[in-house]
C-alpha cells in the first residue's frame, strides 16, 4: 500500500504539521461591534500569499520571508482597482507556531464594521473561504495544538458574550479547568491503585487495604467534584446568561422595562394590556454578569386563546429562570393577583419593582405600602417604623426579599435595579474567576456522573461491599472524568501500581 | 516431491507453551500440521516459575480450556499443589493457580502431542522463511531441509537471537544451556517484519534439602477438589507445600555492596524488562525504603529437589547470588544449584499484526506468545490457540477467528497487543479488562465453548455439559423469580438473624437473595416448605451462579447495556486498505497510527493510541457516507 510505504519518512520529517492540502479559511475574528480594532483572521497554507495580495506594507521589502511572529505596518489595498481600505498592522504566524499549527495571518484593521467587512471580501475574493464557526478551533484540535477539553472552552469563547464569560473561557483555555481535572482524576486513580493492587497482586507483598482511610479520602475528592459542580451554575449563567424573567399583570410595564435595560426599542410597547404574547429573549451586560432578560406576557385570565397560550408561556418562563423580577405598576395600584404572584416565589431569586414612579408623588411612601401589602415588610420591625416613609435602601424586608421604584419612562432608579440585579444574580454564587469552572454542558454532565460514581464508591466502601465492586465504581469516576480530557485509564493505573507498590514474584 | 522438502498445511515453529497449543489447534481443526523445534527433548517447559494461573493468568488459562486447548487440562495432570486465590474477594476477581511438577508438565505435553492426529514433531533449528508475493511459502531448516506450508506460526519464546547475560558475563544463548535461534532475525526482517529487543530474568534455584523449612513460612494448597479444566472431575491428590521467607536488611546489604556488578548498572542488558517483575536489584534501587521483600520458595517437582527462589530475580554474578541466598532467613545454608540469569530476545512489535495474530506484511505468517512482545505461560498459550486456529482456517480459506474485549481476556489480550502495543513484556491483570464483572473464570465455559465447537475444538459432548448447566441455571433463575418469601414470623426471625432488614411484605426469592448478607442456603430456610423441595435441588455449580448473579445484578446489567451500546462500532468494519491518508479532517497522527495499524473495526480504531474521540467521529462519519461499512463476522455472545 502507498500509505503506508510513505508512513517513515513521513515521521521523521514532520511529526505534527497537517499533511492533508486544507484550504484557507478567514474570518473576523473579534465580535462585531465591540471595540475599535477588529481582527481578520486567516488559516491555512495560503494564509501568507493570499494577505500580500491585499496588504501593502510601508516598507518595501516584498512579503513572504517574514519571520513568524513578524508584525507590519501598512495598508489594506484593492488589487483590482488600488483603492485603499484602510491601515492597519499584519501579523505573521508560520506553522506550526500559530494557534492552528497552520500558517497565521492577521490582519488588525480600525476601520470599523464596515473596514473589516470589506476586507474579508477581498480576502474571500482572492480565493480564502469563509470559516465555519469554531473551524479555527477545530484546526487547532486536529492538529493537536490543544486538547478536547481545551477546544471546547473555546467554543464556548467564541460563543462568549460577555467580558466575565470571556475571562472564564480564557481561564479554562489555560488549562485551569484541564489540570483541576486531571488533579482530581489524578487522585481518584491513586486510591483505585489501592484497591487493584489487593486485588492483582493479592498473592504478593501488597499492605492491607485500610478501608477506614480510603473512604476519608474518596469524600474528600467527593466534595471537591462538589465544588466543581457548583461552579456550573456560574459556567452556565457566564456562557448563556442569567435567566431573569419580567412578570407581572397586564400593562404594568414589563416591557418598557426590558427596552430600558436594554436601552434600545426592543419590545412592542403599547398602552393596550396584553400587547405582548409571546415571550421576548434579550441578553444584557450588567455588572459584569450577563442577563437573558425574558419579557413574558401579561399574567390574568384571559379569554382571548393567544393571549391565555402566552400566559401559559410566561408561568413556564418564571419556572426556568434564575431571577425573576416583579413588575407592579405604583400608580394603578396593587391587589390580591399581585400578592397570589409573589407568594409562589423565592425571596432569594426575586426583585419587586414599583414601576411608573413617575406618575406619582411620593414613589418612596408607595413603594413602602406596597411591601406592607404584599407582606414584605419585616415583622420585628413593622411596629416601629409603620407609617413611617421609608428611604431607598431603609426599607426594612423580610429575610431576602428586595424592592424599588423605578420608572422605566424617565429611567429613574433603573440604576439601582441594575445593582439589586447584580447583587441578586451573584448571591451563593460566587462569581470568582480566578478559579476554573464549568462553563460547558458536556463538562458538568461528566463531572456529575463522576461525582455520583464517587460517591456510591463512598457507600461501597461504607457497607464493604467488596473490592470489585468499589472498583468499579471508581473506573466509572475515572472514566467519566477522562471523557473530558481525553485520557484512557488502563496506562494510568498501572503505572501508579508499580510506582506505588514493589511487586514482583 | 523434490529430496529434503515436506508439506503441510501448517508449521508451527517452536514447542513452548504457544507452539504446543497453536500445533494442538491446527492439527484437530484437520489441518496437516508440523511442530519444527530445536530440542524434542525440550517442550512445553517452564524456565521461569513453576505454576501455572495466578489472578488475571488464571481467567486465561480458563478460557483456553474453554476453547478446547491444553493448558488447563495439563495443568491439572501435573500440578502438585492447587490453591484459588482471592478467595476473600469477591467472584469475579477470583483464580486458580497451580504449582506444577515442570517435568510432569513437559512429559503430559509431549504425549498429548505425540498422540495428536495429523501432528508432526520435527527437531530442527528454522533458519529462514520463503515469502514470495507477500505470503509465506515454506520454512527453511539450518540442516537445509525445506518445510513447504499453507500457513505458518512463529513461537519462538526467547530464542531470536537470544543472549544469556550472568553479571559481566554474557553469550548467545535462548535459555540457559540452549543454543539461540540466530539466523531467523535476518530472515524476518528482510520480509519487511520490524524486530525490536526485551529483556526477562529469572531468579536462582536451591537445593530442598539444604534449606531450613522451620523459619519459613508454609504455604498449603486448597483442601477442596479443584480443576483448571471444565471437562475433569476434581480429584484431590497429595500437595507439596511452599515456603515464604522475606529478605532483611543483612540481604540488603550484601545486593547494595554489588550493585556496581549488576547488568542494571553495568548496561550490558539493553532491552527493556517488565516492571512488574523486578530483580531484587531493581527493588532496591525503586524501593530503597523498604525493609523487606518477600521470597517465595516454590518446589520445581516432586522428582527434583530443586526450589525456586520467587522474588530473588537476578542476573548478579554467581557468587554475588550465592550471598544474597545465604543472607535471607532460612536460606543460610542453602545450596545454590542453578544461578539466576536475564536473557534478551528479539520480539516482534505486535502492532504489526492483525487481531487474528497474522502478520500484516507477510500472509499467511502467525506469532504468537513472547515473540509478540508477551511474558507469562498463559498468555503465550493464549495467543498460541488463537494463532493456530487462524492458522488452520487461513490453511482452510476460512475467514479468521477472534474474540472481542466483551468476550474474553484473551481478546483483550490480543486488542491491547495489536492495537496499543507493548513498552514492556505484557503481562494479564484483571485490572486491564474493562469487562472484568463479567469475565470470570467461573464462567468461561458458558462463554465460549460454543465457539470452541464451532471450530471444532469442543465436542458435542463436552458443549452437552455446558448448555446443561446454562439451562440448570436459567430454570432456577426463574424459578427464584416466581418463588414468594412471605413476610412472616418466621421469615423475618431468620432475616434478623442474618442482620438484614425484616420483610413488611412479601418478597421473591430472587430480590432476598441479592442482599449482601443472605445467601442461597438461607434462601431455602427462608422460602416455604411447599418449594423448599424444589429450590435446594439446585446443583452446586447452579447455585454458585445464582449467587454471583445476585451479587453483580445491578453491575452486570450496566456493563451489558454498554457492551450492547459499543457493539455498533466494535461491529463496523473498516476495510483492510483504506486509505487514512486521503480522509480530510483527521490528524496526522491519527492518519500515521492508523495507517500502520490498520485497525479491523472502528472500535478497534478508537483503541488505538493517539487517535481521538473527533477522529473516531470522523471516520464513523465517513464510514457512513461512503457505504464503505460491512458487519465484520464476529462471534456472539453466549450469555445474551
Amino acid at each position: 500500500m502507498d500509505a503506508k510505504q510513505m508512513t517513515p519518512s513521513l515521521v521523521a520529517s514532520e511529526p505534527v504539521s497537517p499533511s492533508w492540502p486544507e484550504d484557507t479559511i478567514v474570518a473576523i475574528s473579534t465580535a462585531i461591534g465591540a471595540g475599535a480594532i477588529g481582527i481578520v483572521r486567516l488559516s491555512g497554507p495560503d494564509a501568507i500569499p493570499l494577505a500580500g495580495a491585499v496588504f501593502r506594507p510601508q516598507r518595501s521589502a516584498p512579503l513572504g520571508a517574514e519571520e513568524t511572529y513578524s508584525l507590519l505596518y501598512g495598508h489594506v489595498v484593492d488589487p483590482d482597482t488600488s483603492e485603499m481600505i484602510d491601515e492597519g498592522l499584519m501579523a505573521v504566524m508560520r506553522k506550526p507556531r500559530s494557534y492552528t499549527r497552520e500558517d497565521v495571518v492577521e490582519l488588525h484593521c480600525h476601520g470599523g464594521v464596515a473596514a473589516q467587512r470589506a476586507v474579508l471580501r477581498l480576502l474571500i475574493r482572492s480565493g480564502a473561504r469563509s470559516a465555519e464557526p469554531g473551524e479555527f478551533t477545530r484546526r487547532a484540535f486536529h492538529n493537536g495544538r490543544i486538547d478536547l477539553a481545551q477546544a471546547e472552552s473555546v467554543a464556548a469563547i467564541v460563543a462568549a458574550r460577555s467580558t466575565a464569560a470571556l475571562r472564564a473561557s480564557v481561564r479554562q483555555l489555560n488549562g485551569g479547568l484541564s489540570e483541576r481535572l486531571q488533579a482530581t482524576r489524578r487522585c481518584l486513580i491513586g486510591l483505585l491503585a489501592q484497591i487493584e493492587a489487593t486485588v492483582d497482586f493479592s498473592d504478593e507483598d501488597v499492605e492491607e487495604l485500610d478501608w477506614e482511610s480510603l473512604g476519608g479520602q474518596l469524600s474528600s475528592v467527593e466534595s471537591d467534584l462538589g465544588r466543581l459542580l457548583d461552579t456550573a451554575f456560574v459556567g452556565r449563567a457566564l456562557s448563556q446568561g442569567v435567566r431573569t424573567a419580567i412578570v407581572g399583570k397586564p400593562n404594568v410595564g414589563k416591557s418598557s422595562l426590558l427596552n430600558a435595560l436594554l436601552m434600545r426599542e426592543r419590545a412592542i410597547v403599547s398602552d393596550i394590556p396584553g400587547t405582548t404574547r409571546d415571550t421576548v429573549e434579550e441578553l444584557v451586560e450588567i455588572g459584569g454578569i450577563p442577563i437573558q432578560l425574558v419579557d413574558t406576557a401579561g399574567l390574568r385570565s384571559s379569554g382571548d386563546h393567544v393571549e391565555r397560550l402566552g400566559v401559559s408561556r410566561s408561568v413556564e418562563a418564571m419556572e426556568q429562570a434564575d431571577l425573576i423580577l416583579v413588575v407592579v405598576d405604583l400608580a394603578a395600584g396593587w391587589d390580591e393577583a399581585d400578592r397570589r404572584l409573589l407568594s409562589g416565589l423565592d425571596p432569594r431569586r426575586s426583585i419587586v419593582i414599583g414601576n411608573k414612579a413617575d406618575l406619582v408623588e411620593d414613589a418612596q411612601a408607595l413603594l413602602c405600602d406596597l411591601a406592607e401589602c404584599l407582606g414584605l415588610l419585616s415583622r420585628e420591625r413593622l411596629n416601629d417604623e409603620h407609617g413611617k416613609a421609608c428611604g431607598k435602601t431603609g426599607l426594612s424586608l423580610e429575610a431576602g426579599w428586595r424592592i424599588v421604584a423605578v420608572s422605566a419612562l424617565t429611567g429613574h432608579g433603573l440604576e439601582d435595579l441594575r445593582l439589586l440585579i447584580q447583587e441578586t444574580a451573584a448571591e451563593g454564587h460566587e462569581f470568582c474567576l480566578d478559579e476554573p469552572i464549568l462553563a460547558n454542558e458536556r463538562h458538568r454532565a461528566l463531572v456529575q456522573e463522576s461525582f455520583e460514581w464517587t460517591g456510591s464508591a463512598i457507600a461501597g466502601v461504607a457497607r464493604r461491599a467488596g473490592e470489585e465492586l468499589v472498583c468499579e465504581d471508581l473506573r466509572s469516576a475515572v472514566g467519566a472524568l477522562g471523557r473530558i480530557t481525553g485520557e484512557e485509564l488502563t496506562p494510568d493505573l498501572l503505572d501508579e501500581i508499580f510506582s506505588r507498590f514493589c511487586l514482583g514474584k | 516431491m523434490p529430496r529434503g522438502e515436506w508439506t503441510y498445511d501448517v508449521v508451527v515453529v517452536g514447542g513452548g507453551h504457544a507452539g504446543c497449543e497453536a500445533a494442538l489447534a491446527a492439527a484437530r481443526m484437520g489441518c496437516r500440521t508440523a511442530m519444527v523445534t530445536l530440542h524434542l527433548d525440550n517442550i512445553a517447559l517452564m524456565p521461569c516459575n513453576p505454576a501455572i494461573g495466578g489472578v488475571g493468568k488464571g481467567q486465561l488459562t480458563r478460557e483456553i480450556d474453554a476453547l478446547g486447548g491444553e493448558q488447563g487440562r495439563n495443568a491439572d495432570r501435573a500440578f502438585i499443589q492447587l490453591k484459588m486465590l482471592n478467595t476473600s474477594k469477591g467472584p469475579a476477581v477470583r483464580a486458580l493457580r497451580a504449582q506444577a511438577d515442570k517435568r510432569l508438565y513437559e512429559d503430559w505435553m509431549k504425549v498429548v502431542l505425540s498422540r495428536t492426529p495429523n501432528l508432526d514433531l520435527l527437531q530442527g533449528e528454522v533458519a529462514s522463511l520463503d515469502v514470495s508475493r507477500e505470503t509465506i511459502r515454506s520454512v527453511r531448516l539450518a540442516d537445509g531441509r525445506c518445510v513447504r506450508c499453507r500457513a505458518a506460526v512463529l513461537a519462538t519464546g526467547t530464542f531470536l537471537r537470544g543472549k544469556v547475560v550472568v553479571g559481566d558475563r554474557s553469550y548467545p544463548a535462548g535459555r540457559v544451556g540452549e543454543l539461540p535461534a540466530r539466523r531467523l532475525s535476518a530472515s524476518l526482517l528482510a520480509a519487511g517484519i520490524e524486530l525490536d529487543r526485551f529483556q526477562s530474568a529469572t531468579p536462582p534455584r536451591v537445593d530442598g534439602a539444604t534449606i531450613d523449612a522451620d523459619r519459613m513460612v508454609v504455604q498449603q494448597g486448597d483442601s477442596q477438589p479443584l480443576s483448571f479444566s471444565h471437562w475433569r472431575v476434581p480429584a484431590l491428590r497429595r500437595q507439596v507445600p511452599c515456603y515464604l521467607t522475606h529478605t532483611t536488611p543483612v540481604t540488603h546489604e550484601v545486593v547494595s555492596a554489588h550493585l556496581h556488578l549488576s547488568p542494571l548498572k553495568s548496561g550490558s542488558v539493553s532491552g527493556k524488562g517488565p516492571r512488574y517483575c523486578p530483580s531484587i536489584d531493581r527493588k532496591l534501587i525503586n524501593f530503597p525504603e523498604k525493609e523487606r521483600h518477600p521470597v517465595f520458595v516454590e518446589p520445581e517437582g516432586v522428582t527434583t529437589r530443586e526450589m525456586y527462589l520467587q522474588g530473588l530475580t537476578t542476573s548478579l554474578p554467581v557468587f554475588v547470588q550465592e550471598k544474597i541466598i545465604h543472607a535471607t532467613p532460612g536460606l543460610e545454608k542453602a545450596r545454590l544449584i542453578r544461578p539466576g540469569y536475564a536473557v534478551e530476545y528479539d520480539y516482534l512489535p505486535p502492532q504489526q499484526l492483525t487481531l487474528g495474530l497474522e502478520s500484516k506484511t507477510v500472509k499467511g505468517l502467525f506469532s504468537a506468545g513472547q515473540v509478540n512482545g508477551t511474558s507469562g505461560y498463559e498468555e503465550a498459550a493464549a495467543q498460541g490457540l488463537v494463532a493456530g486456529i487462524n492458522a488452520a482456517l487461513y490453511a482452510q480459506d476460512e475467514p479468521p477467528f477472534f474474540l472481542r474485549r466483551d468476550q474474553a481476556y484473551i481478546g483483550v489480550l490480543i486488542d491491547d497487543l495489536v492495537t496499543k502495543g507493548v513498552d514492556e513484556p505484557y503481562r494479564m491483570f484483571t485490572s486491564r479488562a474493562e469487562y472484568r464483572l463479567l469475565l470470570r473464570h467461573d464462567n468461561a465455559a458458558e462463554r465460549l465453548s460454543h465457539l470452541g465447537h464451532k471450530l471444532g475444538l469442543i465436542s458435542a459432548e463436552q458443549l452437552v455439559i455446558v448448555e446443561k448447566k446454562q439451562q440448570g441455571l436459567a430454570e432456577f433463575t426463574d424459578l427464584l423469580d416466581t418463588v414468594q418469601v412471605r413476610a412472616c414470623e418466621d421469615s423475618n426471625r431468620v432475616l434478623e438473624e442474618l442482620g438484614t432488614m425484616p420483610l413488611e411484605e412479601s418478597q421473591s426469592a430472587a430480590k432476598l437473595l441479592r442482599r449482601p448478607q443472605v445467601t442461597y442456603e438461607d434462601v431455602i430456610r427462608l422460602v416455604g416448605s411447599s418449594d423448599r423441595e424444589r429450590i435446594s435441588q439446585a446443583p452446586p455449580e447452579v447455585v454458585e451462579q445464582l449467587e454471583i448473579q445476585a451479587r453483580y445484578e445491578g453491575y452486570i446489567r450496566r456493563q451489558m447495556s454498554e457492551i450492547r451500546h459499543q457493539r455498533a462500532t466494535e461491529t463496523l468494519g473498516i476495510p483492510a486498505d483504506f486509505d487514512y491518508w486521503s480522509l480530510q479532517g483527521l490528524t496526522y497522527e491519527a492518519k500515521d497510527k492508523m495507517s500502520r495499524i490498520r485497525p479491523a473495526t472502528l472500535g478497534q480504531a478508537s483503541r488505538v493510541p493517539g487517535v481521538s474521540p473527533a477522529d473516531v467521529s470522523v471516520l464513523l462519519i465517513h464510514l457512513h457516507r461512503s457505504q464503505l461499512q460491512r458487519s465484520v463476522e464476529m462471534p456472539e455472545m453466549s450469555f445474551e
